[in-house]
C-alpha cells in the first residue's frame, strides 16, 4: 500500500516537474539557423579560414609553376603556361579547374609557393550542367607572377600575397618548415600572426 | 433547428408543400456538413500546424514557417499534397475493409460533434443522453482501427490495431467512471444540462466542486488521451516498434484521414473536458443581445477546450511513451480504483456535506488550484534561472 501511494506521488510530482521544464522552453529563443534565406549573416563568413570549399585561383600571384597540376590526384586542374619568346615571361594561357571532379583534398594548395590556389569558404556549387562546373580562370593570356628582387611589391597584389602566405601558414605548411610568413616578410608583405601555424600539412 | 424547419415548411413558407421529414433530413444534412466543413476540418487541420509549432518551441526549434504567414497554411499544403498522392492498396489486403476503415475512424469522431454544445443555442442536437452518446460513438474508432490493422494483412498493422483496441477498451472504464461523479451531481446526461448546472466562475465548476471531482478531472483527461491514442499512450503507432502501427500500409488521403481523426479527437477531448468539468460556455451576464452572447459563449468554450488541446501537445512534447504492460498497469491498478473511489466519494459528499460547507470547500479548492498554478510557474522560472540564459536567449513572442 505504501509503495502504491509512493508511486502515485512520484508520478504526479515528476510529471509536474517535467511539464514545468518544458514550459520554461516556451520563452527560450530557438537555436535554429534558417539556412539559406533567413540568416543573420552570410554562411561563408561563419566558416573558418581553413575551410575546404570551392577552389579559387588568384592569377595575379600565380607563378605558373604547375605544382598544383602535378599534385592533383584526379587531374581536375589543367594549366597551359608557356614562355613568351620575346618578353622572356611566363604566360598563362589556360587555367581550368573542373569543380565537378574536384574532391576537395587540398593537395594542390599545399605545394603552391604563393598561396595562389586556395580553397574558399564557398560550398554551394549546385548547377544544371557539368560544363558550368568547369571554372576557367584565364579569360585572356596573362603573365605569370614573378617575385621581384628588392623590397617593393606591387601594392595591388600585396593583400593577395598576404592572404596567400597566411593561407600557406595555416593550412599547407609542412610540419617542420619555417613559416612562410617569415619568407614573405622579405617581399615586404606584412603578414598577420598566423594562429593555426602548427596545423601542419596533412 | 426543429422550429426553423417547421417555420420553413409551414403554409406560406418558402418550402411549403415539402414534407416535413424530408425538409428535416435536408436541414440536418446541410447543418451537419456546415459544421464539418466550416468548423471541424479547419480546426483539425490547424491543430496539426499548431501542434508542430508548439513542439518546435519546446524543442528550441522554429517549426513550419514557410507556407503562408508563419506557416499558417501548412495544413492546406499537406492536405493538397496528400490528396494528390497515389492511393495504394496492397494486393494482399482485404480491399473493402481496408478502404472503409479510415472512414469509420473519421465517423467516430465527426459524430461526436452532434452533441458538443458550442453555446447555449449552437448545438446540433441536445440529446438527453449526450455524454453517453459521445462515449458510445467514439467506440467506432476502435472498430475502424482494428479493421485497418486486420485488413492491411501486415504484422505491424495487426499488432497496432490489437494494441489500440485493448487500450481504448480498457481506458473507456476509467473515463466512464470519471464521468459518473458529474452525472451524479447534475442528475442528467445531457451536455447542455451539465453545463447549465455549473456557473461561469471557477468555484462553480465541477472541477473545484469537491476533491473527488478534482481528481476525476485528471483521470478523465489521462484516459481521454489514451483513448485518442496520444503520447504517452500512442502505443498503436509506436514508430520504433511498429513502423506506423495500424496505418503502416496506408498512403495518401486515407492515411491523412487517420490523422484528421487524431487531431480532431484532440478538440473533442478538450470540448468534453470543458463541458463536464470547466463550466462549458458559461459566461457572466454581460449582455442581453443573443447574437453577442452566442459569440461570447462560443469564444469562451473554444478557448477553454483549445487550452486542453494545447496541454495535450505539451504533454506529448514532455513525456516518453509508456510500455504496454505499464499502460495496462496504470489503467487497471491505478486509474480504475481511484476513479471508483471518486465515484463513491462524490456520492458520500452529496449526502453528508451540507451546502454551506460545500460552497466553502469549492472556494478553498479554487484557491488551491490557483496555488498549484503559481507553484508551477515558480518551478518553470526556477528552471529558467538554473539554465543561466543571457538576455538574448529569451524570446517571448510566438511569432518567429
Amino acid at each position: 500500500m505504501r509503495a502504491y501511494l509512493r508511486n502515485i506521488k512520484e508520478t504526479v510530482g515528476t510529471i509536474f516537474e517535467g511539464m514545468s521544464v518544458t514550459f520554461s522552453h516556451f520563452v527560450r529563443k530557438p537555436y535554429t539557423v534558417q539556412y539559406p534565406d533567413r540568416m543573420p549573416m552570410r554562411i561563408e563568413d561563419t566558416l573558418p579560414f581553413r575551410y575546404r570549399g570551392i577552389l579559387e585561383v588568384d592569377l595575379e600571384i600565380c607563378t605558373g609553376c604547375l605544382a598544383c597540376e602535378r599534385a592533383c590526384p584526379i587531374d581536375c586542374i589543367v594549366i597551359d603556361a608557356v614562355k613568351d619568346k620575346q618578353t622572356k615571361q611566363m604566360m598563362l594561357n589556360r587555367f581550368d579547374i573542373d569543380i565537378a571532379k574536384c574532391m576537395y583534398c587540398g593537395l594542390c594548395s599545399e605545394p603552391c609557393p604563393t598561396g595562389s590556389i586556395h580553397h574558399t569558404t564557398r560550398f554551394e556549387g549546385a548547377d544544371y550542367s557539368l560544363e558550368s562546373m568547369l571554372r576557367r580562370f584565364v579569360k585572356q593570356p596573362v603573365p605569370a607572377y614573378k617575385p621581384k628582387k628588392g623590397p617593393e611589391t606591387d601594392p595591388e597584389i600585396v593583400p593577395l600575397l598576404d592572404r596567400g602566405l597566411r593561407y600557406i601558414d595555416e593550412f599547407a605548411k609542412p610540419a617542420d618548415a619555417p613559416s612562410a610568413a617569415a619568407k614573405g616578410a622579405k617581399a615586404g608583405a606584412s603578414v598577420p600572426a598566423a594562429g593555426g601555424a602548427e596545423g601542419g600539412a596533412s | 433547428m426543429k422550429g426553423l424547419v417547421l417555420r420553413l415548411t409551414a403554409e406560406g413558407g418558402p418550402l411549403a408543400g415539402v414534407p416535413y421529414e424530408l425538409a428535416a433530413v435536408l436541414a440536418m444534412f446541410l447543418f451537419g456538413s456546415l459544421v464539418v466543413f466550416v468548423f471541424l476540418l479547419p480546426v483539425a487541420g490547424i491543430t496539426s500546424w499548431v501542434e508542430r509549432r508548439v513542439w518546435a518551441r519546446i524543442q528550441s526549434r522554429v517549426g513550419p514557417n514557410r507556407v503562408g504567414p508563419q506557416g499558417f497554411l501548412q495544413w492546406l499544403a499537406d492536405g493538397v499534397k496528400n490528396l494528390l498522392k497515389e492511393d495504394i492498396i496492397p494486393t494482399a489486403a482485404d480491399r473493402p475493409l481496408f478502404a472503409m476503415a479510415p472512414y469509420l475512424v473519421v465517423v467516430g469522431f465527426v459524430a461526436t460533434f452532434a452533441v458538443i454544445p458550442f453555446s447555449q443555442v449552437l448545438v446540433i442536437a441536445d440529446l438527453n443522453i449526450g455524454i453517453l452518446y459521445i462515449t458510445a460513438v467514439t467506440g467506432l474508432v476502435v472498430v475502424g482501427v482494428l479493421m485497418a490493422g486486420w485488413a492491411s494483412n501486415n504484422k505491424w498493422s495487426l499488432l497496432g490495431g490489437i494494441r489500440s483496441a485493448a487500450q481504448i477498451v480498457s481506458y473507456e472504464i476509467p473515463a466512464g467512471l470519471s464521468i459518473f461523479p458529474v452525472v451524479l451531481l447534475t442528475g442528467t446526461l445531457s451536455m447542455q444540462g451539465i453545463i447549465q448546472a455549473q456557473g461561469w466562475a471557477p468555484w462553480h465548476w465541477f472541477l473545484f466542486h469537491n476533491p473527488f471531482t478534482f481528481v476525476a478531472f485528471f483521470i478523465f483527461f489521462v484516459a481521454a488521451l489514451a483513448e485518442g491514442n496520444r503520447t504517452p499512450f500512442d502505443l498503436p503507432e509506436a514508430d520504433s516498434e511498429l513502423v506506423a502501427g495500424f496505418c503502416t500500409e496506408y498512403s495518401g488521403m486515407r492515411y491523412l484521414l487517420f490523422f484528421l481523426a487524431e487531431w480532431g479527437n484532440l478538440y473533442v477531448i478538450g470540448a468534453v473536458v470543458t463541458t463536464l468539468f470547466l463550466g462549458g460556455w458559461q459566461v457572466p451576464h454581460v449582455t442581453h443581445n443573443v447574437v453577442l452572447l452566442t459569440v461570447l459563449q462560443f469564444g469562451v468554450f473554444f478557448l477553454k477546450s483549445y487550452f486542453w488541446v494545447f496541454v495535450a501537445m505539451w504533454v506529448r512534447a514532455t513525456l516518453p511513451r509508456v510500455r504496454v504492460d505499464q499502460l495496462m498497469t496504470l489503467c487497471w491498478t491505478y486509474l480504475v480504483p481511484i476513479a471508483l473511489v471518486n465515484l463513491v466519494g462524490t456520492a458520500l459528499w452529496m449526502v453528508l456535506v451540507p451546502e454551506a460547507v460545500g460552497r466553502v470547500a469549492a472556494i478553498a479548492l479554487t484557491v488551491a488550484g490557483a496555488g498549484l498554478v503559481v507553484r508551477f510557474l515558480a518551478r518553470a522560472s526556477f528552471h529558467l534561472r538554473r539554465a543561466r540564459l543571457r538576455a538574448a536567449d529569451y524570446y517571448y513572442s510566438p511569432i518567429i
